[in-house]
């Protein structure tokens, strides 16, 4: 066991040369880069073929540490830069970090609309419901009634489901899972690359330092014991009544279906094209 | 009256209070979340009077402070870096407006590489927007600064936004004393805004951000802002007056230190200005005669001022936290074209690009920039423009570069 995590380790991070990692202590995101590189290796995938591209805040940081080609992009932007490379070079399997900030807030414009387009990208949202890396301050996923710095005395907005806007925006997969559904959360990731079309993973990810603090869940213990306590499997769920199913959330896949993606239809166009080429 | 400790982010937030602000929308950025973190307790704790709204970006952020002036309420914001580069479609906008609020931007330099350090090319890319800009070197300039600049771009004869700079790291984290006026010296400076003709009513309805095609009225209305901004250097001035009678602090367009009978001056603009002092001292003190030149006032240039001071010197040396890639040092640039047709013109500018990114410039590298000019000045022979950039950084950075593999260009 300890030999494979070794050999997972030393073949897909930047082990050497970038750790020790900047993430505060019983962070979450580790365990999603953990996530990450087991379904990697799991599909096979060759690490000159993947890019692995980020935003800005705790997240952002990601691509750091990862052996594959990566960018650490500005606030917002990651999917935008993503569709570039994805657009240039189809045959790069291109995967987005973002945070709940970068995805939803900033960057909500770029996101609802990759997912319209159903670009065949891979969009990893780390949601910890809140800018960590600033200090605390409320984000597009902050729940109501809770305490961030910018709401010292509750929170009056009301947060977004990021899974429910990707369904409506039109991705072909999306799943949500959490950072204590570690096992789950591997095969959420590893079939979210292997689709085509754009495709979400939502992972609910302990903030502790921030979040956590000004909400009575203070270290990441108690904060993974709330999202074992609050998270209800898709199947389950359909089985449970909505006041039974009131302050949970769902985990699974949410949406998987098949439409044709943008890369696929543009290829079209461009085959077209060529054979009329040819034609003439 | 004893001064508080206050960093630079609570000096501004302080001076924000004291400005009795109506509306704030905001957005965290580092580093200069403190400022908008401090307002939002004093707001929940009712101890302001005020409204605030997190915005979802610094695009809309700005938009919304413009588009609030724009009603006739007292509005501010902050933002740094990125955030003010997000945003810069606005800052454009809004200012053509004519709608006057106050922006702190908290300097932190550019992507790419990406870093949280400061330098300025954050906010001189906002040099050709409108905006008016004042740039701090102490913790109790950035407080007087928000007073000072609500003021300014408030007055009728100005009527524009304006950004108070401070320096990121240097200053907005670090505590200095700072004599925190009381609400009634700061009333008696500031009153309530009046905003005149700036108002949105039903009855006295008002088209704003009307398009104008054919480039006649375009030209004039973007003349008629440069003409406001030019007035603001006088409205500054007087204010400055008018400021010190209540507080007792004297401020200038431009600060000069040891100028007088200065042959050698060191010019340049925030915090670390007061490093340059320190060195300016030193070397007084081995008989070279050393001073410096900073603007407090960038928008509107404050060219009289710097020529007054400048006049006769034998060398300048022109210190440049900021780079215009494939030009050289802006703050360079923008001294050389005042000064060329003076008569009595400093004998060589020579320039220094230095502080990027949050590097230090040390008293040392100080010391090494007089002799430079010195020399220049001596034999009339400019030297190129220079990185301050030691031996052993390079030798650093070369071996950062062979750990990542040097895959670079140019090497």
């Amino acid at each position: 066991m300890i030999a494979e995590i070794t050999r997972i380790r030393h073949k897909y991070l930047r082990h050497d040369k970038k750790f020790p990692h900047v993430w505060c202590p019983g962070c979450g995101i580790g365990i999603v880069l953990g996530s990450l590189i087991r379904a990697i290796d799991g599909l096979g995938l060759a690490k000159n073929d993947l890019v692995l591209a980020s935003g800005i805040g705790c997240s952002g940081r990601l691509p750091a540490y990862v052996d594959f080609n990566t960018l650490h992009t500005t606030h917002g932007r990651a999917l935008t830069f993503s569709t570039g490379i994805k657009l240039a070079n189809p045959s790069l399997n291109v995967l987005t970090v973002m945070g709940d900030g970068d995805a939803t807030a900033i960057g909500g414009n770029h996101f609802i609309h990759a997912a319209r387009r159903n670009l065949n990208l891979t969009a990893i949202i780390i949601n910890n419901q809140i800018y960590g890396m600033t200090g605390g301050q409320y984000s597009p996923t902050t729940p109501y009634g809770s305490n961030s710095t910018t709401s010292p005395y509750g929170h009056i907005e009301h947060a977004f489901s990021i899974a429910d806007l990707a369904v409506t925006s039109g991705a072909s997969y999306v799943a949500r899972g959490t950072v204590y559904h570690v096992p789950a959360l591997d095969k959420l990731i590893s079939r979210g690359i292997e689709k085509e079309g754009f495709s979400v993973i939502e992972i609910m990810t302990n903030c502790h330092t921030q979040y956590g603090r000004r909400n009575e869940m203070s270290d990441p213990v108690t904060m993974m014991k709330w999202f074992k306590d609050h998270a209800v499997t898709t199947t389950r769920a359909k089985k449970m009544s909505p006041e039974e199913l009131k302050g949970k959330f769902s985990i699974g896949v949410l949406t998987d279906i098949d439409k044709p993606s943008y890369t696929e239809e543009y290829q079209k166009i461009r085959d077209r094209a060529k054979g009329r080429e040819v034609k003439s | 009256m004893k001064p508080t400790l206050l960093t630079g982010n609570g000096a501004a937030a302080r001076g924000v209070r004291l400005a009795g602000i109506d509306y704030l929308p905001a957005f965290p950025i580092t580093p200069q979340t403190e400022i908008i973190e401090t307002l939002a307790q004093w707001i929940q704790a009712g101890e302001m009077d005020c409204r605030m709204v997190t915005m979802d970006s610094e695009h809309s952020m700005i938009t919304a402070a413009g588009t609030a002036a724009a009603t006739g309420v007292r509005v501010f914001t902050a933002t740094s870096s990125q955030g003010l580069l997000y945003g810069m479609e606005m800052i454009y906008t809004v200012a053509g407006w004519r709608a006057p609020f106050v922006l702190v931007n908290v300097s932190r330099a550019l992507s790419s590489p990406i870093t949280l350090e400061p330098d300025h090319n954050d906010v001189l890319a906002a040099r050709d927007s409108g905006f008016l800009q004042i740039h701090c070197s102490t913790c109790q300039e950035v407080l007087d600064a928000v007073l000072l600049a609500y003021r300014l771009g408030e007055d009728e004869r100005v009527r524009l936004p304006v950004i108070v700079n401070l320096d990121g790291y240097y200053l907005s984290f670090t505590r200095e004393p700072v004599l925190i006026p009381s609400r009634k010296e700061a009333a008696r400076f500031l009153a309530p805004y009046d905003p005149g003709e700036t108002h949105f009513r039903a009855g006295d309805p008002v088209s704003q951000g009307v398009a104008v095609l054919g480039g006649s009225q375009y030209s004039y209305f973007r003349y008629e802002t440069h003409l406001a901004s030019i007035q603001a250097l006088s409205v500054f001035n007087e204010i400055c007056r008018e400021y010190e009678k209540i507080t007792g602090r004297v401020y200038e367009a431009v600060e000069g230190y040891r100028t007088t009978d200065a042959e050698i001056v060191f010019f340049m603009l925030g915090s670390f200005a007061t490093k340059a002092k320190d060195a300016v001292d030193h070397l007084r003190k081995t008989g070279l005669k050393v001073g410096l030149v900073r603007p407090r006032l960038f928008r509107p240039f404050p060219a009289q001022a710097i020529i007054r001071h400048l006049a006769d010197k034998k060398g300048v040396a022109v210190v440049d936290q900021n780079l215009s890639q494939g030009k050289g040092g802006i703050l360079h640039a923008e001294l050389s074209s005042i000064l060329y047709n003076e008569e009595r013109r400093p004998c060589v500018l020579v320039s220094f690009i230095g502080g990027l990114g949050g590097r230090d410039i040390s008293v040392e590298e100080f010391f090494e920039m007089a002799r430079v000019t010195v020399q220049a000045a001596e034999s009339g022979k400019t030297p190129a423009p220079r990185l301050l950039y030691t031996h052993e950084e390079l030798a650093r950075m070369r071996g950062l570069q062979s750990i990542a593999g040097n895959r670079s260009p140019g090497h």
